[in-house]
C-alpha cells in the first residue's frame, strides 16, 4: 500500500490543481455560478483521483479495477446533461438567453475538463511510479500547461473583422449601413433607436468565418455576452428595442444593432471580438477540396 | 403554467382609412395621426407586440 501511496497522492493532487486552475468565474457566469464551484471540484477531486488509480491497479495487477473508467466516463457524462440542464432552465427565464448552441458548448467543456483532469493525474502518476515523485509532479505541471492551451477555445475576433455601423432609417425599415435590422413603426421609438443605439459590422476573414456567422446560435452568444456586459433596454412587452444580427446575404457581413445601457461602441467592439467561437457553429468548408474550389 | 400566445401574426391593425384594409384581423380606425400612433403604442404594451409601419397610413401590431 505505501509504495503506491505516494502515486497515487501525486496523482491526485496534480489532477486536482488542474481542475481548479481551468475552473474560471467571470463576467458572463462562464463557465460556472459560484454555487457551481464546489460541485465540479467535487467531480474535479473523483476524476483525479481514477487517473491516480490507474497505475497502481495495473502494476498490482488488478486488471479488472482498471474497468472502472468505463463507469467514470458514464459518471462524466453525466455532468454535461446536469450544466446543460441547469443552465436551459436558466434560460428560460432570461430576457435574452445564452441559446442551445452556446450551453451545449459550455456543456462539453464541462465534461471535456474532467477528462484533461483525469490524463495529468493518470499522467503524473505513471511518471511517479516509473522514476520518481519529483519528476511526475514535473510532469504534472506540462500536462496542466497543455490542458490550459487546448481548453483555451478561439475567439470570433480571430476570424472576423469589426468595424462601426451607421443607425439609419430607410422609410420605417432599421438598418446599420446597408443590412435591413427590421421595421419599426412608432416615430417615438425610432428617435430613441437613433439616439440611444450602436450598430456595428462584423465582417468574415474568410468563408468559413461567413458560415459561422450565418449560424443562429453564434449569433445569440454574441447578443447574450454583449447584453450581459453593456446591458439592454428591452423590456418584457416592450420589445422594439431588442438586440438582433442580420446578415447581408450578398456580402455575408453581419450588422448587429442593440441599445444598450452603456452605449460605449469600443467596449462593444472589444466584447464582439472575445466572444467564443461555438465549436457546432464553425465554418469547416475550406477544410474539403471541393470548399477550397469554390472558395478561389 | 402553461401560456398560451399567439406569435408571428397580426394581432391587431390601426389605420386612418378602412378601405385599406379587409379581413378577419381587430382593426381600430384613428381620426388623426395622433391618435393612431397613440392607439398603436397603447396596443403594443398590452400585447405585448411590436408596431410595424406598411408605409401606406397602415400599421399593424405583430408578436414576435
Amino acid at each position: 500500500m505505501k509504495a503506491y501511496l505516494v502515486v497515487i497522492l501525486v496523482g491526485l493532487c496534480l489532477g486536482f490543481v488542474d481542475r481548479c486552475v481551468m475552473l474560471r468565474n467571470d463576467y458572463r457566469h462562464y463557465p460556472t455560478y459560484p454555487h457551481g464551484h464546489l460541485t465540479h471540484l467535487a467531480m474535479g477531486f473523483i476524476a483525479a483521483g481514477l487517473g491516480a488509480m490507474v497505475v497502481p491497479a495495473i502494476s498490482k495487477p488488478d486488471y479488472v479495477a482498471v474497468t472502472f473508467l468505463v463507469l467514470a466516463a458514464q459518471e462524466f457524462r453525466n455532468i454535461r446533461n446536469m450544466e446543460r440542464e441547469s443552465l436551459g432552465k436558466l434560460d428560460e427565464n432570461k430576457l435574452i438567453g445564452r441559446g442551445q448552441d452556446y450551453i451545449e458548448g459550455i456543456a462539453k467543456v464541462f465534461e471535456a475538463r474532467n477528462y484533461l483532469c483525469m490524463s495529468t493525474a493518470l499522467i503524473s502518476s505513471a511518471v511517479t511510479h516509473i522514476w520518481s515523485w519529483p519528476l511526475g509532479v514535473v510532469a504534472g505541471l506540462v500536462c496542466i500547461l497543455l490542458s490550459l492551451k487546448w481548453m483555451a477555445g478561439r475567439q470570433l475576433g480571430e476570424v472576423i473583422e469589426i468595424s462601426r455601423g451607421k443607425l439609419h432609417f430607410a422609410g420605417s425599415l432599421l438598418m446599420v449601413d446597408d443590412v435591413v435590422i427590421m421595421n419599426v413603426g412608432l416615430p417615438a421609438t425610432r428617435e430613441k433607436i437613433l439616439a440611444e443605439g450602436l450598430g456595428i459590422i462584423l465582417h468574415p476573414q474568410d468563408d468559413d468565418a461567413r458560415m459561422t456567422l450565418d449560424n443562429i446560435g453564434q449569433r445569440m452568444a454574441i447578443i447574450y455576452d454583449v447584453v450581459s456586459i453593456l446591458g439592454s433596454k428591452i423590456e418584457i412587452n416592450e420589445t422594439e428595442l431588442h438586440p438582433m444580427a442580420r446578415k447581408n446575404p450578398d456580402k455575408g457581413y453581419l450588422a448587429l444593432f442593440i441599445v444598450p445601457n452603456e452605449p460605449d461602441v469600443e467596449s462593444l467592439i472589444d466584447i464582439v471580438k472575445k466572444v467564443p467561437l461555438l465549436e457546432s457553429a464553425q465554418g469547416i468548408g475550406l477544410s474539403s477540396l471541393a470548399g477550397r474550389k469554390a472558395a478561389d | 403554467m402553461n401560456e398560451t400566445s399567439l406569435n408571428h401574426c397580426i394581432l391587431a391593425i390601426v389605420c386612418r382609412r378602412p378601405e385599406k384594409v379587409s379581413g378577419a384581423c381587430p382593426t381600430f380606425i384613428a381620426a388623426s395621426q395622433e391618435e393612431q400612433q397613440n392607439i398603436c403604442l397603447l396596443l403594443a404594451r398590452i400585447l405585448g407586440g411590436i408596431v410595424h409601419d406598411l408605409e401606406n397610413g397602415v400599421y399593424i401590431i405583430v408578436k414576435h
